[in-house]
């Protein structure tokens, strides 16, 4: 993975840049100290690292605002970071940005239930968000894994989905507006507590542009009663097309439970071993989630029981009470921990159509014996979303490239059967340069040309997103198609 | 002009000096000018995989034929496509190209969201003649940035649409609607209500002194959160039209000039009754259709701060632009976006003002 040489001429003007930013900002919020800027050099991609120039930690928008002005007049590259759990390297520094993180800007600034909606700063947790509205039968939908810690600023710069998004959508589908600071600083308030934003949908854009059109600071969010209860239900299967044909049929039936989650027998096995949740040892298992009143749930879990028991499963097991209901949780919940004690893993996240799943899961099997890396799938099947996690030993020289290797053709497989690269988690700078096996020129180009409407002297986080190649006429001078590679070493 | 493909397409937006793009043409609200662009030549689904809910279609394709072959399925769109050809004195076969241009959505919004909720990817043609790709077909997409959102309600104004992709929905086994006399404000009040519990409301209208609460699902469902709003509101099951709340067929046929408000849902009761114009509200007050009979009444200055409008349907010699005017910062980043896709301006000018 490269990224552009640093620009050197303006690391050398790093004090005078820094004194600019603390003569707007109060002193706790800038960070220029090397041993204190480490803090920030990588997010949840940790096989890339580059500590900032400086980090700045702002409280308003009126202070972002500020520090967009100055770089924009210094020509200084912005890197934007919500909590930094990105596993795309959305916010990677390069050694001559300003980060700016919106960490600390976590205020709920308006709580409105009869219009339906939440507005906060945006450095507020996913969670958190709900956390402030629950207590009143209310929840904010999206749900990505990182919910505890993921602020919502990452969430719209990357379009984050969840499990439940089969029923509610991703952020895009729940985000009624924003505050956007541009990179001359430039303040916009776009959409608002109403349907529709009004005129072309500049706020759709914006959500899903990891950070490369504006920092949002504040969002006015969707958010909705609490449905009145939730249960699953487990059923296994002795191959991965059954178990896909049943997701199918399911669906088809017409009706819709909020999550339907897939588990191939690698990841079955690595569970078990780790979480003891007492899965059943079979090819394929989903979990399937409804929502409602009792009776309402036991009128679903009834439909989905008829349609799975026409697959001969090997197993339907239904929650009896909360404890049950956990347990059949337990697994899923603890998947990517399971794996993570085999070995180092690299998580990936393309799309495919749902019919292709038995397809793409037997080449992806094919494809780990030829290069012998393990893989365990786990994903959420009702929409497609796959998340291969590729087992590697970062302490064996080369077994990093061998896997970023072998995850690049899962991707182009994805791509190959009609989905795409990435479902929920971005491209940054992990699949940036698969995006061309996605795209043809005309298409990245099309792309491009709002980048150059929001941001026209491509300074916010310019390396991310598209091939470099591709961008190197619009970034700075620093910008060059053939740079070295910061850093490749797990931590 | 009636390509029948995506090169012809292109090769005469390479040519022209301005083109007034039109589907079925019956929906084009605005004053576009320049020499009319049909779509319909660019017809046909490609895709439908009912198990996968998913379907592509050509632009052009009638939205008749995609609804009839998504009932063959018991599938349909679940956006609901408003038909406005009475409300707007038009003819012809709406397109589901038009429908994303427009991103026409009707009651069901409040529960499933906008026809860009339900657009999963788009090819178009810019106006430099490029052929451009974005999104795809599947239901989970957050590679590069999403234009499939800036297409749907674009108005034709960044590119002709030629494909669109969806999310398609099955078609509940049961639909009960609650209804209610209601005076405003306590009509509207009654809907927000609704829309608060988790009964999970497909549509929440007003019409007529009339309150009015959709509910879909299984039968069994259904049946239970009826009850539940019956207790909390004191509605009735009774026979309704969801079709005329979409349509807005109150006021077809009638003359005066037809506004289209999206706002703040506790703003709409207010705004109806300082504006003392007869209104169909919709999505629990969130859309508001006005007719004003005189076409003097300052809609415009009376949303401002709660939600916009656009004029739908002017009286002849009224002069407000359909659009409603952006504050100048959004208005730079529309017009540079519009100066990138269509640099020559020869798309629907005149139109978005």
């Amino acid at each position: 993975m490269d990224m552009p040489l640093p620009d050197a001429a303006i690391i050398a003007r790093k004090s005078a840049i820094t004194a600019r930013l603390r003569s707007v900002l109060p002193a706790d919020a800038v960070i220029s100290d090397p041993a204190e800027t480490r803090a920030y050099e990588c997010d949840a991609l940790t096989a890339y690292r580059c500590a900032p120039m400086a980090a700045v930690l702002p409280r308003t928008t009126e202070e972002v605002a500020a520090v967009l002005r100055i770089c924009h007049q210094e020509g200084v590259p912005v890197v934007p970071r919500g909590a930094g759990t990105s596993l795309a390297g959305g916010s990677l520094p390069t050694a001559d940005c300003v980060l700016i993180g919106v960490a600390r800007m976590n205020a709920v600034l308006e709580t409105d239930y009869d219009n339906r909606f939440i507005r906060v700063q945006s450095g507020r947790t996913n969670l958190s968000v709900t956390g402030a509205i629950e207590s009143d039968g209310w929840f904010y939908a999206p749900d990505p894994s990182s919910q505890l810690a993921c602020a919502i600023a990452g969430n719209i710069a990357m379009n984050s989905g969840g499990a439940h998004c089969l029923k509610y959508g991703v952020t895009t589908n729940n985000l009624l507006g924003v505050t956007l600071v541009q990179m001359d600083g430039t303040v916009v308030e776009i959409g608002g507590p109403w349907a529709d934003a009004g005129g072309i949908d500049l706020l759709g854009v914006i959500c899903g542009s990891e950070g490369q059109l504006g920092i949002v600071t504040e969002a006015t969010l969707r958010i909705l009663p609490k449905p009145e209860g939730a249960r699953p239900v487990l059923v296994g299967f002795d191959s991965n097309e059954v178990a896909g044909t049943c997701v199918s049929d399911i669906i088809k039936a017409g009706i819709l439970p909020v999550a339907i989650e897939f588990m191939d027998r690698p990841c079955i096995r690595a569970t078990e071993a780790f979480a003891k949740a007492g899965y059943p040892d079979c090819e394929a298992l989903l979990i399937i989630e409804v929502e409602g009143a009792p009776q309402e749930i036991a009128e679903q879990l009834a439909r989905i029981k008829a349609i799975a028991l026409q697959h001969n499963p090997v197993e339907f097991r239904e929650a009896a009470d909360e404890d049950q209901a956990k347990r059949i949780w337990l697994g899923r919940k603890s998947a990517f921990g399971a794996m993570g004690q085999i070995n180092d893993y690299m998580c990936l996240d393309g799309t495919i159509p749902v019919s292709a799943l038995p397809y793409v899961l037997r080449r992806i099997g094919e494809m780990s014996a030829a290069c012998g890396l393990d893989v365990g799938n786990v994903f959420h099947a009702g929409d497609g979303n796959m998340h291969p996690l590729i087992l590697f030993n970062a302490n064996k020289p080369g077994d990093l490239e061998r896997c970023e290797a072998f995850g690049a053709d899962i991707l182009k497989l994805c791509v190959e059967v009609g989905g795409c690269l990435t479902g929920e988690h971005g491209v940054g700078i992990e699949k940036r340069d698969l995006m061309s096996v996605q795209f043809n020129p005309a298409d990245l180009e099309a792309q491009l040309r709002v980048k150059d409407v929001f941001d026209p002297g491509w300074l916010l986080n310019p390396a991310k997103v598209f091939p470099l190649e591709a961008t190197a006429s619009r970034r700075g001078a620093g910008a060059s198609p053939h740079t070295p590679r910061i850093f490749a070493q797990r931590g | 002009m009636r390509p029948d493909s995506e090169a012809e397409l292109s090769e005469m937006v390479k040519a022209a000096a301005a083109l007034q793009i039109t589907g079925g043409g019956t929906r084009g609200i605005g004053r576009a000018t320049g020499a009319v662009l049909a779509t319909t030549g660019l017809c046909g689904v490609q895709l439908y995989e009912p198990g996968a809910l998913t379907l592509v279609a050509r632009a052009g394709t009638p939205v008749a034929e995609i609804a009839a072959l998504l009932a063959s399925e018991r599938q349909r769109l679940a956006f609901e496509v408003p038909d406005l050809r009475a409300l707007l004195g038009r003819t012809g076969a709406s397109t589901i190209g038009g429908v994303v241009a427009a991103n026409a959505s009707g009651p069901r919004r409040v529960q499933v969201g906008a026809c860009r909720d339900a657009l999963l990817g788009v090819r178009f043609v810019d106006g430099q003649g490029c052929v451009i790709k974005n999104g795809g077909r599947v239901m989970k997409n957050v590679t590069g940035y999403d234009l499939v959102k800036l297409l749907a309600g674009s108005q034709g104004a960044l590119g002709v649409l030629t494909e669109v992709s969806f999310k398609v929905q099955a078609v509940p086994e049961a639909e009960v609607t609650l209804v209610a006399e209601r005076a405003l404000p306590q009509g509207l009040a009654d809907l927000r209500r609704a829309l608060g519990s988790p009964f999970d409301v497909s549509g929440a209208a007003w019409v007529a002194g009339r309150a009015m609460i959709r509910l879909e699902g299984m039968a069994g469902s259904v049946a239970y959160r009826a009850g539940k709003l019956r207790d909390l509101l004191g509605f009735e099951a009774a026979p309704a039209d969801w079709s005329a709340v979409r349509d807005v067929t109150a006021f077809a046929g009638r003359a005066g000039a037809v506004w289209r408000l999206s706002v703040k849902p506790t703003a709409a009761a207010d705004l109806v009754q300082r504006l003392d114009l007869e209104a169909v509200c919709d999505w629990g007050g969130g859309l508001i259709w006005l007719l004003d009979p005189t076409g003097q009444a300052d809609v415009r200055a009376a949303v401002a701060g709660v939600g916009h409008a656009t004029l739908i349907r002017p009286l002849p010699g009224m002069t407000a632009p359909a659009f409603p005017p952006e504050p100048p910062a959004v208005a730079a980043l529309t017009a540079g976006l519009r100066a990138q896709f269509d640099p020559r301006q020869i798309f629907n000018p005149g139109m978005m003002g």
